[in-house]
């Protein structure tokens, strides 16, 4: 017969003359309530925080723009992230660019900051995105809309049509359709302002952007690197007020 | 009788759909070989598609491929017919995924497995999505029907890519018959480069048949992918300090110890600097647990050691871990008191779960070695020290063993331990069987231990045994330490264990119950057993014997020490059904989302 050297048994067998040992389920020492605790706590991102001042990271509105290749299955790989990893999305814009193999992914996130620098790694993480970039807050941005609206007054129509630039792209005799280009806000504006004749259908593309002057949209940036670093400092374009 | 004989489709017309289908696809592949091509040292250059993928896998160096056949891969089956890789024809594709994941880790190189479209590809899943959780290397081929067939729901046609986005690390439409081998290539690079992880690369039918004399690249990342291997030399500065300064270090070892080779720059580091090492599950045998620095693992099922450990330290040096939930318990009481320096080569895994104060992005090899250099004095701990071994003694992992009841699990762990050398691979199921032999086995060596981690798998032990059994050397044990139910859900691969003769011992701790099930029911949802107790359960041992392999079972003390020794003496894979007692349970336990301090050593604790 083998015997082996247990190291954590207390196998009662292993003398001779055994007493019952006692039947518990589980191990013996200090009780949780018997055991020294810590002082310190961390918030529900994992940064160590006062427990007295309970930092809280509130969402923001930001632009992340993606450089990637143009191939089947990227926007499908990208939108699968988001969805997978519950990032809030207000929109997503894919469209081709100045290079034939390359095309610009543009997505409006609303995320506190570390859910923000999540979604930069992770994009960045898979394989066919080249680069990725946070926009500064004065990046220009633009979105499209065609605003259907019941036109039985014409000339109020477009009033409000003109004060907001929009251009007629369709009309027939109970409707006018109107092509507005803007800020996210003007969109908005106008769309409220038209409500009062009926609109009957929307159609937006979401927002479309590019860093300012000579910066690069989304240029290569190191592993390390997180957030939208530095200013731009181009100085050459002041901001219209229609940017977002 | 006739008219209901009338009906009965023919036994082979799933086959003859599938010809219909990938026949008419591609004109059959000429085998005209080129005249000038120089043929006198290089092997026979590629005809097609097909031979073009098995020249890449073995350009790769591959050995072994684990697959079973079907129609649409048929065209690569028939190029590896010419092939000195060995494949194994698995009883399961799952089996298939987790075998090569089990070769992943334990070989270091990207295992293979091979599947048919449709329903061969959706088999391999779950082995895919569990080397995703735990980055192990590995590359799947999955045929698929024909390109001009693709989107029309065709036979067996499933959205491969689609269904494996998510739990692939990159993966592949072939669709070029001129670039398929080289996507093979890039899919071996991706794999193993970087953070390890699963490539899938789609082979449609018609692009495997296809003619080509395309030779497929050596395998290289793409340009878009980059990986960074040295730490920023001023915040690795600032973590130097930090270590010498610190009151209370620990450092933390995770998978990515292992798999990027730092296991031995950890252990130099942590003995010159005489740092307490904890390990997360997957970092399982960075470090030798026998050393008095180990505290060995934290978390959920952790040592009471190693979570006071990890709980009250002031400095933690974490390499390679991504402070997954059942290691960090509730984000706001974990580690609390420490500032963390965290060494990933995934920029995305900083800060992620736990906010990093120096983040070293970097290969976790390189970066120990920068701050090897970089780290000056020794932190004076030893108060700590003390503290930590103070702490081994009272948390004590003994148990209770007595002799009336029946065999406790912790002891059949540690005898199979003792039997066995330290090289020895443990591959385990999911479950508490699982715990116990992370817990009962003293893990010594790096690559020792594989299991499923993060998707939690019952069914990986045996394929991976299998997988870890042609990635070990020939005088290395292989253990699969098993729960019944977990045994249940893959042990057709016996078939392919016996078949093959394959050395491996699978000790099944037979608790007839979804054991951990039953222990969170007991827990918390007062003992309501609902569906965890089997009641009924086969006799794996007969059941072991009518696939050709050698039982043995195990029902008191007097049987363990024997029994083991006979069943590891067998030269084939044997089964032993060890009847545990069904109420043992896991302890130490820290509840989901509780404080790894306050863990639990016993049912009232909970
Ligand atoms: C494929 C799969 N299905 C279900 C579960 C949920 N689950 C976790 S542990 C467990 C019990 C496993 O039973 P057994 O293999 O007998 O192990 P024991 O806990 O009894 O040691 C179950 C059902 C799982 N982890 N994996
Ligand atoms: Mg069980």
């Amino acid at each position: 017969m083998i015997t082996y050297e247990f190291r954590k048994s207390k196998l009662s067998r292993l003398h001779t003359n055994h007493e019952v040992v006692r039947v518990k389920r589980g191990l013996d020492g200090p009780a949780p309530e018997e055991r020294p605790t810590p002082d310190g706590r961390r918030n529900k991102q994992g940064i160590r925080i006062d427990p007295e001042v309970e930092a809280k990271h509130e969402p923001r509105r930001t632009v992340i723009s993606a450089l990637v290749t143009h191939e089947p299955g990227v926007l499908s790989d990208v939108s699968g992230l988001f969805s997978r990893r519950q990032f809030n999305i207000e929109s997503l814009t894919v469209g081709p660019t100045e290079d034939d193999e390359r095309a610009r992914i543009t997505v409006v996130v609303e995320e506190p900051d570390p859910g923000i620098d999540q979604i930069k790694k992770q994009l960045r993480k898979l394989v066919p995105v080249i680069s990725v970039r946070e926009l500064e807050p004065d990046a220009m941005r633009r979105e499209l809309a065609l605003v259907k609206v019941t036109a039985d007054e014409p000339a109020q129509v477009n009033a409000v049509a003109d004060m907001y630039d929009a251009t007629t792209v369709d009309s027939s005799p109970e409707t006018a359709t109107f092509e507005i280009t803007g800020s996210r806000q003007k969109i908005e504006a106008a769309i409220e302002t038209f409500g009062q004749f009926g609109v009957r259908e929307i159609s937006r593309t979401g927002t479309t952007a590019l860093a300012r002057g000579t910066e690069d949209t989304a240029a290569p940036v190191s592993a390390t690197e997180s957030a939208a670093d530095g200013a731009n400092q181009d100085g050459t374009y002041t901001q219209t007020a229609d940017d977002d | 009788m006739s008219e209901r004989a009338a009906k009965i489709t023919p036994a082979d017309s799933e086959e003859e759909a599938d010809d219909q289908i990938t026949d008419s696809a591609a004109p059959d592949a000429a085998t005209e070989v080129d005249e000038d091509a120089d043929t006198t040292s290089a092997p026979t250059p590629v005809t097609t598609g097909a031979e073009s993928v098995v020249r890449a896998l073995e350009n790769a160096g591959v050995e072994y491929a684990f697959g079973v056949q079907g129609g649409a891969i048929m065209p690569v089956y028939d190029a590896l017919y010419d092939s000195d890789i060995t494949h194994v024809t698995m009883a399961h594709e799952q089996g298939a995924s987790h075998a090569a994941d089990a070769y992943g880790i334990v070989s270091g190189e990207p295992g293979v497995c091979l599947a048919t479209s449709g329903p061969g590809a959706t088999n391999l899943v779950t082995g895919i999505a569990d080397a995703d959780m735990d980055s192990d290397p590995m590359v799947a081929l999955t045929g698929q029907v024909p390109t001009e067939f693709v989107g029309n729901d065709a036979f067996q046609e499933t959205d491969t890519t689609g269904v494996t986005t998510p739990v692939t690390k990159d993966n592949t439409f072939s669709s070029d018959p001129d670039r398929v081998g080289s996507d093979v290539s890039e899919a071996f690079a991706l794999a193993r480069e970087g953070r390890p992880g699963p490539t899938l690369v789609d082979l449609p039918k018609d692009v495997t048949k296809a003619e080509t004399d395309r030779e497929p690249d050596a395998p290289k990342t793409p340009d878009t992918y980059h990986v960074q291997e040295r730490a920023d030399s001023e915040i690795v500065a600032d973590a130097a300090e930090r270590i010498e300064n610190a009151d209370r270090p620990v450092m933390l070892l995770g998978g990515g110890v292992i798999k990027g080779e730092a296991s031995e720059a950890c252990r130099e580091f942590a003995i010159e600097h005489e740092i307490p090492v904890i390990t997360t599950m997957p970092g399982i045998g960075s470090f030798p647990e026998d050393h008095e620095l180990s505290m060995e693992m934290a978390g959920m099922h952790g040592t009471g050691y190693a979570n006071m450990a990890i709980t009250h330290c002031d400095t933690m040096l974490a390499i390679g871990t991504r402070f997954d939930d059942r290691l960090t318990g509730g984000i706001e009481t974990f580690a609390p008191d420490a500032e963390v320096i965290h060494v990933d080569i995934d920029p995305a895994e900083i800060s992620k779960n736990i906010h990093a104060d120096y983040p070293l992005v970097g290969d976790a090899e390189t970066v120990v070695g920068q701050l090897s250099e970089a780290v000056e004095t020794s932190p004076a701990a030893k108060k700590w020290r003390v503290q930590c071994q103070q702490w081994k003694s009272d948390y004590s992992m003994a148990y209770d063993a007595p002799e009336d009841r029946p065999v406790q699990p912790e002891f059949v762990v540690e005898a199979l331990d003792e039997a066995t050398a330290d090289d020895t691979i443990v591959t385990t199921g999911v479950g508490q069987h699982q715990m116990w032999a992370c817990q009962y086995w003293t893990y010594t060596e790096p690559r020792t231990w594989v299991s499923s981690h993060g998707l939690g798998t019952m069914g990986y032990g045996l394929p991976a045994a299998i997988g870890a059994r042609l990635a070990a050397d020939d005088d290395q044990d292989v253990v699969c330490i098993d729960g019944d139910g977990s045994f249940l859900m893959t042990l057709q691969g016996l078939s392919v264990a016996v078949r093959e003769n394959l050395d491996i011992t699978v000790a099944v701790l037979n608790n007839e119950y979804i054991g951990m099930v039953r222990q969170w029911q007991d827990a918390f949802f007062e003992g309501r057993h609902s569906a965890s107790n089997y009641n009924w359960m086969p006799e794996f041992d007969k059941l072991a014997e009518a696939f050709g392999a050698a039982g043995f079972r195990i029902d008191e003390y007097d049987d363990v020490a024997d029994t083991i020794e006979e069943a590891l003496d067998y030269d084939g894979p044997s089964v032993i059904d060890v009847h545990i007692d069904p109420q043992a349970n896991v302890y130490p336990m820290v509840p989901s989302g509780g404080d790894n301090g306050q863990f639990a050593l016993e049912d009232d604790h909970l």
